[in-house]
């Protein structure tokens, strides 16, 4: 059983467990919480899973958590776990089911007040557009050769199919695509459940909000993102789909035997790798990011969409409807990158679950645009609070492996959350503070009820006062579209 | 849901994903339960007709990972073909379960099951036969 006592306080907003604390450790586990997110942190498993993380092969530095931190299957959801490239490990459960599940925000100067009387059209339209729900398939249909280059391109496959502008692959993450995907590793299966399911939201806590910019803190960041106080703007959150829920099953399958023959410990088989130079190691690699850049395509199409809803209702009645991208992130994801260790450049497999890259000012990554403010980090909240748009730092690139929090972190079970909150008293308290819903399962509603969420304000007040994001702007939710 | 005190499953409380305490007096039952369970948690209705029979077959090293493949291998067939089940004909021999269950067309699924995880899985021997709790990613 582990408790706070185990825990060293570094600063306000930082706390470690030392390497020793536990004999299977191979590194310390560094948290970025206030003291009383860290309290709370301990209702659940996510520490001891903080702890679990912290024995996988090949670490290097610490493994970090963010403050949105909760217990996962495995890994936390919230953690950051760098491996030594080539001869680490990889493990597909620190990454997670829904690979490249991320969240794109698009900007605009539609003004709110211009339009606060449409806003219900818009919300109706945006679920006419935009597909969800359980098992929901999208109105692109692929066959398997135009899988696979989705698979190989990503969002370049929608550019070439009039889905996307060069502006939208400019300003995502890897620009759309991460390179080295194969489609020859990836199952019969899992691009038998990808080929319906592009340009679909999904059900669970994914979803297409609208907001308002509420308040800028970084004028100079805002206005190169294009925010403007009191404009419009869509934030879409959801990843693969049964694409990559299916590529995640298939390979913690096949790695149950890797460790078998690779002789690797682990105290969750759930934490289940393999070396990144091995055969099996290499082959989840080329698959997963298959599934990432189906996940990078199906934002893109879903942007697309928004797009079409807005144009649908606002064309002819405003003169700018148009909506630009920001910028598009990944919150689960395994990616090579060179990072800072102990003063030298060392090339590492940075796992990230329920964590966002947030890389600082410089980076060669970004576009050039960004180059001098940091990258944009996209930290949605629950329904009816707020959601941020916080911008990378050179202390993100120090201390956390250029990586910052991805949400508000759940708090309470669904299961209790249902319990607790009727979907339809939820629906009409969000209608009465002026955010339209549009639901397609009331219980499904209920499960994602602010009350179920930490506080989101405090999240981003821990990663702000670390130094690991700053503060750009605070959006607050208008419309909301769940499946 | 509990279906009896010899077998049954209840849900158990997890932050973000959906864990499931299953119970039974030997593999076959605990297997089973595991299925309705998860059907259980997906709030899957089925319609009356018509009915589809559905055959395969699992090999596995152990008990945990046999559990988790029968699970996802349902799994994939109601996402694959919008199918769910409410039988189970089970027979384990030699380390090899054969399958065969029946189920219908789906009506309704209130919630969506990614995927089953290994996550501190363990089938264990307690008094009242066999008990493992399984997660769900949600």
């Amino acid at each position: 059983m582990v408790s706070i006592n185990i825990l060293k306080q570094i600063s306000d907003y930082e706390w470690e467990i030392p390497q020793e604390t536990r004999g299977d450790m191979r590194v310390p586990v560094r948290l970025f919480a206030t003291r009383e997110l860290l309290e709370a942190a301990f209702d659940d498993k996510s520490i001891e899973q903080a702890m679990n993380a912290a024995t996988l092969p090949g670490l290097v530095g610490r493994v970090i958590v963010m403050p949105d931190m909760h217990q996962g299957y495995g890994f936390p959801i919230g953690g950051v776990a760098a491996t030594r490239y080539p001869d680490g490990v990889i493990s597909p459960g620190a990454i997670g089911y829904d690979i490249n599940c991320g969240v794109r925000l698009l900007g605009s100067t539609i003004e709110y007040e211009a339009v606060k009387s449409q806003l219900g059209d818009l919300a109706t339209a945006l679920n006419q557009y935009c597909p969800s729900g359980v098992g929901s398939e999208g109105a692109v249909r692929l066959n398997e050769s135009e899988l696979n280059q989705v698979c190989e391109v990503g969002s370049k496959w929608a550019q070439m199919k009039g889905y996307a502008t060069e502006q939208d692959l400019r300003r995502t993450e890897e620009g759309g695509c991460l390179a080295g995907a194969d489609p020859t590793q990836v199952s019969k299966r899992a691009k038998e459940r990808g080929r319906s399911q592009l340009g679909t939201l999904g059900a669970g806590n994914h979803f297409i909000e609208v907001d308002v910019v509420d308040r800028v803190y970084a004028e100079d960041a805002a206005q190169v993102m294009g925010l403007h106080q009191g404009c419009l703007v869509v934030q879409i959150h959801c990843g693969s789909r049964g694409f990559g829920h299916q590529i995640c099953t298939d390979y913690v399958q096949e790695f149950q035997g890797a460790v078998k023959r690779y002789k690797i410990s682990l105290p969750d088989r759930e934490l289940v790798c393999a070396p990144l130079n091995s055969p099996e190691g290499q082959s989840y690699l080329a698959a997963m990011r298959c599934a990432a850049n189906f996940a990078f395509a199906n934002r893109q199409i879903l942007a697309h969409a928004a797009r079409q809803a807005f144009e649908t209702v606002l064309a002819g009645r405003i003169r700018n409807w148009q909506l630009h991208q920001v910028y598009d992130i990944t919150h689960n994801m395994g990616k090579i990158e060179t990072h800072d260790i102990d003063g030298e450049p060392v090339k590492v497999c940075v796992h990230r679950k329920g964590a966002t890259r947030a890389f600082g000012p410089g980076a060669p990554e970004l576009p050039e645009e960004y180059r001098s403010i940091g990258q944009p980090v996209l930290v949605p909240g629950s329904m009816g609070t707020a959601s941020w748009v916080l911008a990378g730092t050179e202390e993100s690139m120090q201390r956390s492996f250029g990586s910052s929090c991805h949400g508000a972190g759940r708090v309470m079970s669904r299961h209790q959350a249902k319990r607790e909150v009727r979907g339809e008293t939820l629906r009409h308290d969000l209608e009465t503070q002026g955010i339209h819903v549009r639901a397609g399962s009331l219980p499904g509603l209920a499960e994602e009820a602010p009350q179920a969420y930490k506080n989101v304000d405090a999240v981003v007040e821990t990663v702000a006062g670390a130094g690991i994001a700053r503060l750009v702007a605070r959006l607050k939710p208008v419309a909301v579209i769940k499946g | 849901m509990t279906l009896s005190t010899a077998s049954g499953f209840q849900e158990q409380p997890h932050t973000a994903d959906w864990a499931l305490e299953v119970w039974a007096p030997d593999l076959i039952g605990l297997l089973q339960h595991a299925a309705r369970g998860m059907y259980g948690l997906m709030q899957a209705r089925l319609q009356a007709a018509p009915r589809e029979t559905y055959r395969f077959e699992i090999a596995a090293p152990d008990r945990e990972t046999l559990l988790v493949m029968f699970l996802a291998e349902l799994l994939y067939f109601t996402q694959r073909d919008d199918v769910g089940f409410d039988q189970f004909d089970l027979i384990y021999a030699d380390e090899r379960l054969t399958v065969e269950v029946e189920g219908a067309p789906i009506e309704a699924l209130a919630k969506e099951i990614k995927a089953v995880t290994f996550h501190n899985l363990a089938v264990r021997e307690t008094a009242r036969g066999l008990e493992a709790t399984i997660v769900f990613d949600v």
